[in-house]
């Protein structure tokens, strides 16, 4: 009898497990409505894709950036303390301190307003409407020189503005650029002539906290 | 023989292998074990925990270190950002052992703060390039068959972005502590991008956080299909506030930043997205002014955690240099150390489990005779990767980048022991 039973159940156990890989769909999870998708789904690429219908000029954009975002980045997006600068640098990437800016370094205009709606103000974050998030956009572009002063930025003309610096990007090529860091034996005896000291984070004294003095027994 | 102190010394060693430094060191060890002159009151006194009850068993429903460990805590550098809610802590690494990161010690990104979500109000949506979007609740992710643990390192992109241009920071905390290694509890990402149905032209996902910044990456469908996971647990509890409760993705061997936290979303699409933390951050400026983008994997890296700055050498005699060595294209095979600046190196010796994409635990037992010594680790991969020096990778890279600093670091152990971030010829 109790030997029936747990056959009976080990049967009953083996059919619960193997069911939901019969069904092929787990079944767990619902359908997303296109309310949903649409509140979430805000994200916008270089082609233009994910951008919501609206425009905004260059002029009301200057409005909106010096109430809205100029305390942190600055009243011509140069950065105040460390917050991010977002106008100038064109020419600085070679040299020994890069402006890593929209209008010098950043490959795509869709990144800006892409950031804007889903992040800024900073602390306030999905607080401006979409021809807000197209007037900063546009004024932005303008200060970087990109588009001119009277122009009005929208879902239509958007593909057509680019930056500078698109075709400076290129994939990861580490495996061809750096095919030398892979070595069969990494040499093990008098690898190199005795080593001198070139540099000291001491000397540059900006970790947090002094080092405590060391008793050595 | 083998009951011969003098030899098991010189045998094990750390530098038996290196000539004549050797002999120096093994033989400052004679007299090692000292005799103690008068007893000692640790234990001739007996001592109020042995006398008195301790704490009862509700004193801590949920346990903390002891107080005498206080000083292992996560710690940031003030001057790096701009705001504290996007900024960055560090691991205590010369603190830790073995290869798990203590759930509290995890060190910190936050692009908006790390925002506090209840887990009856979080859903995980899956949209785009799908046959049928979804919604799920963690209850049904939860309820989800198929569920995994498994073990990685998470390390920044910028871990030692402050090194490019030379040393700056004293201690590894600093220089090397953006990674944590941590067993995760969830899903493979492939079983509910299944459930969803990926069409045949879905060629990215971009997950996408709950939070302020509402972070978003583009991940290629094979490496989502490959081995990511979206996770709710790490180290058999709940994910930490701060490490994304009550769900992340977990993106093995790539930059911290992909692993996405408080993840809400999962696009499938058909092309990158190109967001804001994958073309104006985590791109690499190089020196002909051009940048590498998509530079996901961390490559081969490895550092001695003790001695270090923050965890000088306090003896003579035995020490145990400890350290710890990753690689995101796989598994650590070896780990060799120097004490003269890469003159001659010696093989670490591995220990705990050796997983791939995952921290790795070396260590050399060694005596010191309190010489001054320039102590490096170099890692090497299945791959057959071998850990550049710092020097090898500017000559590659150049001094404007910021990611990917997996160069050899180099210490200064002084004849006082005190220990220093140091750059050598």
């Amino acid at each position: 009898m109790s030997k029936f039973r747990k056959a009976a159940g080990l049967a009953l156990f083996a059919a619960l497990v193997t069911a939901p890989a019969l069904a092929g769909k787990v079944g767990l999870g619902r359908e997303a409505l296109p309310e949903e998708v649409a509140a979430w789904d805000i994200d916008v690429r270089p082609d233009g894709a994910g951008l919501p219908p609206g425009k905004g000029s260059v002029g009301d954009g200057e409005q909106l950036y010096l109430q809205q975002c100029a305390s942190c980045h600055g009243e011509f997006g140069e950065g105040a303390g460390r917050w991010p600068v977002l106008v100038g640098g064109q020419g600085s990437l070679k040299s020994e301190g890069p402006e890593k800016t929209i209008g010098s370094f950043w490959p795509y205009a869709s990144t800006t307003f892409d950031y804007i709606k889903r992040a800024m103000p900073y602390g306030n974050a999905r607080s401006l409407s979409d021809d807000d998030v197209y007037a900063i956009t546009a004024f932005l572009l303008n200060q970087n020189g990109i588009v001119k002063d009277d122009f009005v930025l929208s879902k239509e003309n958007f593909s057509k503005v680019k930056l500078p610096n698109e075709q400076s990007f290129y994939d990861d090529d580490r495996e061809k650029a750096e095919r030398h860091f892979w070595q069969k034996d990494p040499c093990m005896k008098n690898c190199k002539p005795d080593a001198k000291v070139t540099g000291r984070a001491r000397m540059v004294d900006v970790t947090p906290e002094d080092g405590k003095s060391i008793k050595v027994e | 023989m083998d009951h011969d102190p003098q030899f098991q010394k010189s045998r094990r060693g750390f530098l038996g292998g290196l000539g004549a430094t050797a002999a120096g060191l093994s033989l400052a060890q004679a007299g090692a074990a000292r005799a103690q002159a008068k007893p000692d009151p640790a234990i001739t006194e007996i001592q109020d925990w042995n006398r008195y009850l301790g704490d009862g068993v509700a004193a801590n429903p949920y346990g903390k270190p002891s107080k005498f460990e206080k000083g292992v805590v996560r710690r940031d550098v003030e001057w790096l950002t701009a705001s504290r809610e996007s900024s960055v802590n560090f691991t205590p690494l010369h603190a830790l052992d073995g290869i798990i990161t203590p759930n509290g010690l995890c060190f910190e990104r936050h692009h908006g703060g790390s925002p506090e979500i209840d887990p009856s109000k979080h859903r995980l949506m899956i949209n785009g390039l799908v046959d049928k979007p979804l919604v799920f609740t963690m209850d049904d992710l939860k309820r989800f068959p198929g569920r995994v643990n498994k073990v990685f390192f998470l390390e920044c992109a910028a871990n030692g972005g402050m090194e490019w241009k030379g040393a700056q920071l004293n201690g590894c905390q600093f220089t090397h502590g953006m990674v944590h290694n941590v067993m995760y509890t969830g899903l493979p990402l492939k079983v509910l991008l299944d459930e969803a149905g990926v069409k045949t032209n879905g060629k990215w996902v971009m997950p996408e956080g709950a939070d302020s910044s509402a972070m978003t990456r583009s991940i290629p469908i094979e490496k989502a299909m490959q081995d990511c996971l979206v996770v709710w647990g790490m180290n058999g509890e709940a994910l930490r506030q701060e490490q994304g409760y009550p769900l992340r993705i977990v993106v093995p061997g790539w930059e911290g930043n992909m692993w996405v936290k408080w993840l809400r979303r999962l696009e499938v699409g058909d092309q990158p997205w190109h967001h804001r933390e994958e073309t104006s951050k985590y791109t690499d400026l190089l020196a002909d002014g051009r940048s590498r983008r998509f530079t996901w994997i961390m490559d081969a890296k490895s550092v001695v955690t003790s001695p270090s700055p923050q965890a000088p050498l306090k003896h003579k005699g035995p020490n145990v240099l400890s350290g710890l060595a990753w690689s995101g294209r796989g598994t650590i095979r070896r780990v060799d150390v120097t004490i003269d600046g890469g003159k001659n190196w010696q093989t670490a010796r591995i220990d705990g489990p050796v997983l791939p994409m995952s921290l790795t635990r070396f260590y050399v037992d060694f005596n010191w005779d309190g010489r001054e010594m320039l102590i490096q680790s170099r890692a090497m991969d299945d791959t057959g990767y071998v850990q550049p020096t710092k020097d090898e990778l500017r000559k590659v890279r150049g001094l404007n980048s910021i990611y990917h600093n997996n160069g050899i670091q180099t210490w200064l152990v002084r004849s006082n022991g005190e220990t220093e971030n140091v750059e050598i010829s």
